[in-house]
């Protein structure tokens, strides 16, 4: 088994912050692991601006925003990138193994900084009821197919969330001709930024529901309605307040969970509201020498946080390892 | 026009496991199937479980059946290799009384041949099935309880049977049936098959199909079933599948294993109307939580991470399987509710015991392959099995699907063996099916789909014609 100083899993904005860090504070040995075929995480797919504003005090889309750290790990000679490369498992003992085409590698890491992104609630953990039709999307996917496979996923929209994706994928649409007919919020207020209310939204005269909840999706092979209903403060349905809305395509911008299957795997104890690692402070985990950072370790709003908290994640397994 | 032997409407489990049985005749044997693959009717949205048999009224046919089918499930999974998990069955008592009926249900499975029972005390469970609710004071322990994957085993069946000759026709709607002097003329759409005998598998539909040769006699009642799964790392939530005392119209709500991992709740039984009717319910899932609970009360409702509905064809209390006098040559094997998935193998012997007393002569092939080669899935295998394989093929090594670990080499396989859409590549090899629901691999795969059948991406459906995933490609 191959033995590394420092594994970080993940090559998003966190992981890239991290391994760069690691690398100032004095680890020689870091092999960056990315299951993607390019560095940046979900910023590839965000290409709308409003990124660096903080880090950079400049207005950068996402993949500008990744394009200054993709430059500046490949230039650091001890940072090893290994792309395709998808880790399956992780122990408490820091032992890993990864697939990659052609190539199954366990290694021993002296430390890991776990920096694997977050992903997008589903439809079924909001528990909407309905048919199951083609036409409902997580609007992260629905990016994904327009930004960066260039397919239109549908034409008449209704977007349940009011989160930062929801509001700015509502925009995408209307720009790409398609018709967003409803912004669903179950809460009194969005969860998303303020600009991005009014500048995807606003601008753009879509009607935003708030209390408000889809009751139901219709549709066998493609969604044909959702029911919309008002709802009180605690999210109980007002009898009487339904009405129809048509559209082929529903989109959902409900949360986003931390993606850490990895670390409970190794055994590292999970909030289970959350599934952010409970730990004593930012960036650990309950087992030493396992780090989390970026969106692993808890849902960040902005990139430019991801960064400047990631940044500590590498330190803190630099003292790590100095310390064995 | 080429007249078959034999025409099978409908590939489910129940058409497809008679296809294979009697791919071993020298027989010309068509399957036709109005969905753009195999198993997306009832067989699809089942509970999976392979009946020990204890839960039948006696004296019915699908009480012989099922204890029957159990039998021959295992043997003929072993042939076309897909696993049968041998995870026994309980049925729980609450009380005295349950206890009672309990003693009474072994009664009833021991006189119909259903190996294995036997009571359990709280020793035992405390020992066997630490999280089952502590008010439950005994159980029936039945160990040929087992479970299978329900969609899998219809494409194995297919699969097999395809290799031996059969013709499988998919997109074949039968919409009407003339009968003629040599047997039948079947249309659908455009095309006409001809076919001396005819074998009516249609599932919820059968009474239609029975109607177009002028059979009324009975009705097809939807009895929808809401089923909800649990995240997979709950796997070990239960070492058993877990039943309440049954009732005249089902077999309660229960907490189930899956050939897959993932532990499902449910289902529900309500009568509908309406055949296509797949919707899910916040009342469903209400009840199903708060029933299971109560046999397994650490059952977290935030660990759902899908859920659907199936319906069960109800045609009266047992199943409907006969030679239709009035029309010789057509069969129907109608109400197959459950427990048709764990008979099906039973079911097709007995129709092929109905073709011979209907004057059919049966003679064997000289060769039949009764094998079928095993597919892999990385997520059954251990990691030095799966590192053999990648060094074999590169692309074992190549991840499409996060949260199941499945490989491009899979699905492009998939493919090869007959998936055609989104669904069907779902079934066959679990990608989309874990807890991010395909948000991370729809594209890729979506790719694949559109490279191995060498149509555009935008044709490319969730399980057929009308339900395509995009409606533009604008990178062009
Ligand atoms: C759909 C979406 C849209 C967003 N839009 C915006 C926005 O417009 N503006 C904004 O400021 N923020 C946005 N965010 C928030 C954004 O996620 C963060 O700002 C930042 O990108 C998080 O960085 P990260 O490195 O933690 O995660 P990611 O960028 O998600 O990076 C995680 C990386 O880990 C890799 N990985 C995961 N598991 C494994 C494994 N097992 N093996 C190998 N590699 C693995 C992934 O492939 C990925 O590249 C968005 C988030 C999402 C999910
Ligand atoms: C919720 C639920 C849970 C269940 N759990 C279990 C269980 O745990 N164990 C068990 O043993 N059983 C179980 N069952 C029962 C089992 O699923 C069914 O008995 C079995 O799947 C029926 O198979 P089939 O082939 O008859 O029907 P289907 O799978 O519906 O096949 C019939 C096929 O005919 C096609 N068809 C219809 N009309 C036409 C036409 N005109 N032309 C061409 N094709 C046509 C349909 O598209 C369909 O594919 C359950 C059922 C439900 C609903």
């Amino acid at each position: 088994m191959r033995e590394r100083d420092l594994v970080i899993v993940g090559g998003g904005p966190a992981g890239m912050a991290a391994a760069i860090s690691a690398h100032e504070n004095g680890v020689k040995d870091i092999l960056l692991l990315e299951r993607d075929q390019y560095l940046g995480g979900i910023l590839n797919q965000c290409v709308h601006t409003g990124f660096g504003i903080e880090y950079f005090k400049e207005v950068l889309t996402g993949p500008e925003y990744a394009e200054r750290f993709v430059k500046k790990v490949r230039d650091i000679p001890s940072i090893e990138i290994s792309l395709r490369s998808f880790v399956v498992r992780l122990s408490r003992d820091r032992v890993l193994t990864y697939l990659k085409p052609g190539i199954l590698e366990t290694i021993k890491a002296k430390a890991v900084i776990m920096a694997t992104g977050c992903r997008e609630k589903t439809r079924e953990m909001v528990h909407i009821p309905g048919t199951r039709p083609a036409g409902i999307f997580s609007a992260g996917l629905a990016q994904k197919l327009i930004n960066v496979e260039g397919l239109l996923p549908g034409k008449e929209v209704v977007v349940v969330g009011s989160g930062d994706i929801g509001l700015i994928m509502a925009r995408r649409f209307t720009l790409e001709g398609a018709k967003v007919k409803a912004v669903i919020e179950i809460q009194a207020e969005t969860r998303g930024l303020i600009r991005n209310v009014v500048q995807c939204v606003e601008d753009f005269d879509i009607p935003l529901y708030f209390n408000h909840k889809i009751s139901r999706i219709y549709g066998s092979d493609r969604v044909e309605k959702v029911h919309v209903v008002r709802v009180d403060k605690d999210h109980n349905e007002i009898s009487g307040s339904g009405f129809d809305i048509t559209c082929d395509t529903v989109l959902l911008s409900v949360g986003l969970i931390p993606e850490n299957e990895l670390i409970e795997m190794a055994g590292a104890e999970l909030d289970r509201k959350t599934n952010s690692p409970v730990s004593d402070g930012l960036n650990k985990t309950s087992i030493p020498g396992i780090f989390a950072c970026g969106n692993s370790f808890k849902v960040y709003d902005i990139a430019d946080s991801v960064t400047r908290d990631s940044e500590l994640a590498g330190k803190l397994a630099a003292e790590y390892i100095r310390g064995l | 026009m080429n007249v078959y032997d034999i025409a099978i409407i409908g590939g489910g489990v129940v058409g497809t496991a008679i296809a294979r049985e009697l791919a071993r005749y020298r027989l010309r044997v068509a399957l036709l199937e109005k969905e753009t693959e195999l198993a997306f009717g009832v067989s699809k949205s089942n509970s999976g479980i392979i009946h020990p048999g204890t839960s039948n009224p006696p004296g019915s046919l699908k009480a012989k059946l099922c204890v029957e089918g159990n039998r021959l499930t295992r043997k003929i999974a072993k042939e076309l290799g897909i696993d049968v998990k041998e995870v026994g069955e309980l049925i729980v008592a609450f009380s005295e009384e349950d206890l009672a009926r309990l003693h009474e249900i072994k009664k009833d499975g021991e006189a119909l041949g259903v190996p294995g029972l036997k009571i359990v005390d709280r020793a035992w469970l405390d020992k066997h099935e630490p999280n089952l609710s502590k008010e439950v004071i005994a159980a029936l322990y039945a160990p040929t309880g087992a479970i299978i994957s329900p969609y899998r085993w219809v494409y194995d069946f297919a699969e097999n049977a395809a290799r031996n000759g059969v013709e499988i026709f998919t997109d074949t709607k039968v919409e009407s049936i003339i009968r003629k002097d040599h047997g039948f003329e079947l249309i659908a759409g455009a095309r006409t098959f001809k076919a001396r005998r005819v074998i009516n598998a249609a599932g919820l539909y059968a009474d239609e199909v029975c109607g177009m040769v002028g059979i009324r006699d009975f009705k097809i009642t939807p009895r929808k079933g809401e089923e909800f799964l649990l995240d997979k790392k709950r796997e070990n939530i239960t070492n058993h599948l877990i039943f309440p005392i049954h009732t005249k119209t089902s077999k309660g709500m229960l907490v189930i294993k899956t050939s897959d991992g993932n532990p499902m709740i449910g289902p529900t039984a309500e009568d509908i109307s309406d055949k296509e009717d797949l919707s899910t319910s916040r009342e469903g899932f209400e009840k199903v939580l708060s029933s299971v609970k109560r046999l397994v009360p650490s059952i977290n409702g935030d660990d759902v991470i899908a859920y659907f509905a199936g319906l069960r064809p109800v045609a009266g209390d047992d199943f409907i399987i006969r030679h239709e006098d009035k029309a010789p040559g057509f069969i129907t094997v109608a109400g197959i509710q459950s427990p048709g998935l764990t008979s099906a193998p039973a079911i097709a012997l007995y129709v092929v015991g109905i073709l011979k007393k209907s004057g059919l002569r049966l003679k064997k092939k000289i060769f039949f392959h009764k094998h079928r080669k095993k597919e892999v899935h990385l997520f059954a295998i251990p990691l030095d099995a799966t590192k053999k394989l990648i060094e074999k093929d590169a692309s074992y090594g190549d991840i499409v699907c996060r949260c199941e670990m499945v490989s491009a080499k899979e699905v492009r396989d998939a493919i090869k063996r007959g998936a055609r859409t989104m669904d069907g590549i779902k079934f066959r090899t679990r990608c989309q099916s874990g807890r991010c629901h395909g948000s991370f691999c729809t594209t890729r795969v979506m790719k694949i789909l559109a490279e191995e059948t060498g149509a555009p991406v935008t044709s490319v459906t969730k399980r057929g014609c009308g339900s395509e995933i995009v409606k533009e490609d604008r990178s062009k």
